[in-house]
């Protein structure tokens, strides 16, 4: 499960070394953006070293690389491979074929370091125009996607348009990344508030992004990872409704009704769906009760 | 083996990080640490550099630690980086 993931910059170990206390479902160790070209050969040593000493408690480790229009993401995967982090993160994902790429790459590697086939699952970052259009060839391009990645941040300035707190400049693109990823059946995770001081703004784009169908979000500052926990978790309420649901069906059934009607409204298959995710999702965060 | 053929550092002196500096060096190792948990982690500092050398095959070379607290995975980034930047082949 990923509410929230949290990019650490790859090279800083004052911040790596305190990911895993952070509160976020995962940290994204960062060898792009946040690493100077200078720093890349040394990023890439350090994360590998921390994911390989260090580990990360329960957080899952996602490292995002170098996009592959450079020189440097296929040593980034050679670094990173052995050390088998749960996700790798291509940047400016804008096709199917760069997918391609970079799965040939890690399947050569797995099978050097003698790992079954797509242990190491991609979570494509998604941030121009072309990737947003093909945002479903891209989410069902490889058998190793557990979700694709909206980046608002490239994506405004490759649309040329200002990146804004309402967002509505990328109102397309998520709903776009949502509904390819849910066709496609993997999960898909919303781009970061980048204002680090808004408390509010927070919970406000975090609820939106929820609301729209968004798995997560992601978060460049530890300070968004509560709110984001919060908002992308099941409320009480939610859960005692979802157990509701379950327990009218199951009665239902045994009563041999075709239809099941809970508080005067009828239940059917997308609600059940959504009771059964709210459950699963309480139980994998120990919210569960018994049934 | 890995031959040092010019100076090369990495890292920075930032807290949780330590600066490496690698330079070339005839018959042997030569390991110098400067650390603020000097007393109490030096020989494990020491120690981390040797093995990473090691590992590295790299037999000659001076090698400079200056730690800002850094742990021990931290410690082998850097000298394995600052070796890299400095052999031959760099």
């Amino acid at each position: 499960m990923l509410r929230s993931m949290l990019f650490l910059p790859g090279n800083t170990p004052g911040i790596i070394i305190n990911g895993e206390i952070l509160g976020a479902d995962a940290v994204i160790l960062d060898l792009e953006d946040a690493v100077a070209p200078t720093e890349k050969d040394s990023a890439r040593v350090l994360s590998r070293n921390a994911i390989k000493y260090m580990g990360f408690g329960a957080c899952q480790v996602i490292v995002r690389i170098n996009g592959i229009d450079t020189p440097y993401w296929q040593k980034d995967l050679d670094a990173i491979i052995p050390v088998k982090p749960d996700f790798i993160m291509p940047p400016k994902v804008s096709c199917a074929q760069d997918v391609e790429a970079v799965d040939q790459y890690i399947t050569a590697l797995e099978e050097k370091c003698g790992f079954e086939k797509n242990t190491i699952k991609l979570i494509p970052l998604i941030e121009t125009a072309l990737g947003i259009e093909n945002a479903f060839a891209i989410a069902a391009s490889s058998k190793r996607i557990a979700g694709i990645f909206l980046g608002g941040e490239d994506l405004t300035a490759d649309l040329h348009c200002k990146r804004t707190k309402e967002g509505h400049e990328i109102q397309y693109a998520r709903c776009r990344m949502v509904c390819a990823a849910r066709a496609a059946g993997v999960e898909v995770f919303d781009t970061p508030f980048t204002d680090v001081n808004d408390d509010e703004g927070i919970y406000t784009d975090a609820q939106y992004a929820k609301s729209l169908g968004f798995s997560g979000k992601s978060a460049i500052s530890p300070r968004h990872v509560q709110a984001i926990n919060e908002v992308f978790s099941p409320s009480l309420k939610d859960i005692d409704y979802a157990y509701e649901v379950m327990e009218a069906i199951r009665i239902g059934k045994s009563q041999g009704k075709g239809a099941v009607a809970l508080r005067g409204k009828m239940i059917d298959a997308p609600i059940v769906a959504r009771a059964q995710q709210t459950i699963d999702m309480a139980k994998a965060l120990g919210l569960g009760r018994e049934e | 083996m890995k031959k040092i053929i010019r100076s090369a550092t990495a890292g920075t002196l930032e807290s949780s990080d330590a600066l490496v500096t690698v330079a070339p060096h005839e018959n042997g190792v030569v390991i110098e640490v400067d650390s603020v948990v000097q007393k109490q982690f030096g020989e494990e500092i020491f120690r981390a550099v040797e093995e990473t050398l090691r590992a590295l095959e790299v037999k000659d070379a001076r090698v400079s630690v200056v730690d800002r607290g850094a742990l021990d995975c931290v410690i082998r980034a850097r000298v394995e980086t600052a070796v890299l930047r400095g052999e031959e082949d760099a």
